[in-house]
């Protein structure tokens, strides 16, 4: 009979093809080189992606994962490879980003010996994680992996972490993957009670100024037609999270802005206005809320939501609907009354155009010398593609490109909304290029944010994806500079940069660069970046001192919501 | 604030006590008491975790404690909803076997069960009130050492746990 056994590592790989993963991200170490030696037979299955450190390669893990709807794949070593995953499992795991990261561990003899390389990344990551595993023997290899990508994609999707000994990469064992269907402890799915659609439509069918928010949980559960059939049906006016942009186009009527700390002025304002708030989707985050106690309490709230524990978490409401949004918001269709809102609908725009008066105008129509970050998105939009994807790293260019860009299409819009992981964006759009080099990968960051991850320059260089990178550099942590302008009394205590020469370095990377001062020159430059088929650089020095508004400042209630 | 008992039934999966753990460290809320044990299932564990909180803290607890995908279902009760028992054991110097400490021992309900050249054991189960009562007299009587188990519970409510095991 033929010896069909094949070493662990091969294990790894085979049921990595096996889960339908094409490209992952990924470095050596000790610990993982099987796996590695492995990967050398499978380059024509399994693309693998080397970044400049790990930190890289499970967020551009996020980007792939966030862009294409699958799980995203990363791999790393022991000890310090495992370590440098912690920012990107906790970032994953509260944007709710399916992931699978592989991480080599000592042999298993030498396990809790404080072994060279040895780190507890299950004890490490547990809180940081969906799910987490240790692997000790071949033969668990493929169920551990297998189980894995169920849980990460399923349900409320999230980040898991397995941990594959050394001596079970190298271990004979047969090929036994069988795809995991279910797990006895493990129920994502919750079908919706017809009870809870009922007395949703009820209120929807009784409301006189009814108001839809909605998040993430639209893209995450594929229901943005649902939400538009929805919204057409019943006329209610909708607004989105950080996460839920593009779930809608912005050019849909109904859609009346962002919400949030640094969202749109009728939309946060107009929270404690409303007499019906259905939340779908979205877990009322304290950014989005601000102050609970004065949060949207007029208003009777109904919640269409997957996770259980984010029903009544931070906002009691008088329905919830627990289950696929999907699912109810198709019920719910059903159930409503058609209804048109156009008075409710009219103090929407009443307030936009205030803020088009004193916000929007001065940001995108400056007639101040110094360049705005939102003459730079103006630009963008002018010559994007529809389906361009916007990746932001975390600060005031984050904010203000939120605010400005043009969202068209769904997952379009890549950030790291609830952790605010500065150096997210280099590798995240990496990894959303990677899963698809025609669409427009535009990757917008500051100059502080870029430096925490700017090693992954090398990355877009070697792999030739072709990123365009806008820097908005204004030679300060911005958002921090704001925060210490508006409530520590401008005492800007370090965050003043000393920045390098951005172009030099863009130029040894290899990149195409150019870098805009003047105003004259800003349109050209956007346009020739956006025209260029390969990675470009582009650097805009902008207004070093802007603010961005409006604001609701912490503490403060929706109703608060700051013009200036 | 009211004490709750939280039973949580779970795979028998490494590492499950510390996502269990975690969910309350978190949060900054005490365990006053964990103990785990087998459940009339075979291969199902159960965790019984007492806390002393708001009911809104324990139903968020709750449903975390359900998020673990190695949970199988978590409840919580009220002392009322629960009959619940407590194991505690005393060892006394064999000098301090005297008739007053024998009355108490009869008075508790507790037993000697064990005894030895230098010292005796006495257990008692019971609810922590009545284990602490005891400890408080046994201090007069020079106690070497005192241990008490977490508290065991089985609920009143006839909910099965077979519904959840599909
Ligand atoms: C890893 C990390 N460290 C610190 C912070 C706190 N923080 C939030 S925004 C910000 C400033 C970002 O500066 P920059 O990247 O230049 O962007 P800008 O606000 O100037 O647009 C800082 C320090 C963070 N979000 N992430
Ligand atoms: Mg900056």
């Amino acid at each position: 009979m033929k010896d069909t056994k094949i070493r662990g590592a091969e294990i790894v790989v085979k049921t990595l093809v096996a889960e339908n993963a094409s490209v992952i991200f990924g470095y050596p170490g000790g610990a993982i080189m099987p796996v590695y030696d492995a990967l050398y037979d499978y380059c024509d299955q399994l693309e693998h992606v080397l970044t400049r450190h790990e930190q890289g390669a499970i967020h551009a893990a996020q980007g792939y994962a966030r862009v294409s709807g699958k799980v995203g794949v990363c791999i790393a070593t022991s000890g310090p490879g495992a370590t440098n995953l912690i920012t990107g499992l906790a970032d994953a795991m509260i944007d709710s980003t399916p992931l699978v990261c592989i991480t080599g561990q000592v042999a298993s003899h030498l396990l809790g010996t404080d072994a060279f390389q040895e780190t507890d990344v299950v004890g490490l990551s547990m809180p940081g994680t969906k799910w987490n595993i240790q692997v000790r023997k071949p033969e668990d290899i493929a169920p551990a992996i297998a189980k894995g990508f169920h849980i990460a994609r399923s349900g409320r999707p999230g980040p898991v972490l397995i941990d594959i000994t050394k001596d079970a990469q190298t271990a004979l064992h047969e090929f036994n993957y069988v795809p995991c269907l279910n797990i006895r402890s493990y129920k994502p799915y919750h079908k919706v009670n017809p009870e809870d659609i009922k007395s949703a439509a009820e209120l929807i069918d009784q409301a006189e100024r009814p108001y839809l928010l909605f998040g993430q949980g639209i893209v995450l559960g594929q229901a943005e037609k649902e939400l538009k059939a929805f919204l057409d049906k019943s006329g209610i006016p909708a607004a989105c999270t950080l996460l839920g942009s593009g779930a809608l186009s912005q050019e849909h009527p109904l859609y009346v802005g962002k919400l949030g700390m640094h969202g749109n002025y009728a939309s946060n304002l107009l929270t404690n206005q409303c007499d019906v708030l259905i939340a779908v989707g979205m877990r009322f985050d304290d950014r989005v809320t601000g102050d609970l106690k004065r949060y949207a309490k007029q208003a009777k709230v109904i919640h269409l939501e997957l996770d259980a524990a984010e029903i009544n978490k931070n906002v009691r409401c008088a329905v919830s609907v627990q289950g696929d949004c999907k699912e109810s918001l198709q019920l719910l269709t059903e159930s409503i009354q058609p209804k048109k809102h156009l008075a409710w609908l009219e103090r929407f725009r009443e307030l936009e155009q205030m803020e088009k008066n004193e916000v929007v105008g001065n940001d995108l129509l400056p007639t101040k010398l110094g360049l705005t970050m939102g003459e730079v998105i103006r630009y963008i939009n002018e010559f994007k593609a529809d389906d361009a994807i916007l990746v932001t790293d975390v600060g005031q260019h984050q904010m203000i490109a939120w605010r400005y860009f043009d969202y068209k299409n769904t997952r379009t819009q890549v950030t790291s909304g609830g952790l605010g992981t500065m150096g997210f964006a280099l590798p995240a759009a990496l990894g959303a290029q990677m899963h698809d080099y025609k669409k427009q990968v535009i990757c917008v960051v500051g100059d502080g944010g870029i430096q925490m991850t700017i090693q992954e320059l090398g990355t877009i260089m070697q792999t030739q994806a072709p990123v365009k990178v806008v820097l908005l550099n204004n030679n300060y942590l911005g958002m921090v500079r704001q925060w210490q302008q508006m409530f520590f009394e401008k005492r800007y205590s370090f965050t003043e940069l000393n920045n390098p020469d951005f172009i030099k370095i863009a130029d040894a990377y290899g990149f195409k660069a150019s870098k805009v001062t003047l105003r004259q020159e800003l349109r050209d430059s956007v346009a020739e970046m956006l025209m260029h088929n390969g990675p470009y650089f582009l650097e805009v020095v902008v207004e070093k001192e802007d603010n961005v508004f409006p604001m609701i400042a912490t503490g403060c209630s929706v109703e608060e919501v700051r013009l200036s | 604030m009211t004490r709750y008992t939280i039973s949580v039934f779970t795979e028998n999966f490494i590492g499950i006590l510390n996502r269990i753990t975690i969910i309350f460290t978190r949060r900054g809320i005490n365990i006053d008491g964990l103990t785990a044990s087998e459940s009339r299932e075979d291969g199902i564990y159960r965790i019984t975790i007492v806390v002393t909180t708001s009911e809104e803290q324990v139903i968020q607890l709750t449903k975390q404690l359900e998020k673990i995908i190695d949970v199988i279902k978590a409840f919580y009760y009220v002392d009322d909803q629960v009959v619940h028992q407590e194991i505690a054991l005393y060892k006394i110097p064999i000098q301090s076997l005297n008739p007053g400490l024998e009355k108490v021992i009869r008075q508790f309900n507790a037993h000697i069960i064990a005894a030895e050249q230098e010292f005796v054991v006495i257990e008692l189960s019971g609810h922590k009130e009545d284990t602490q009562a005891l400890l408080e007299i046994l201090k007069e009587f020079n106690i070497l050492e005192f241990a008490r188990s977490g508290r065991v519970a089985v609920a009143k409510p006839m909910e099965t746990l077979e519904k959840y095991l599909k």
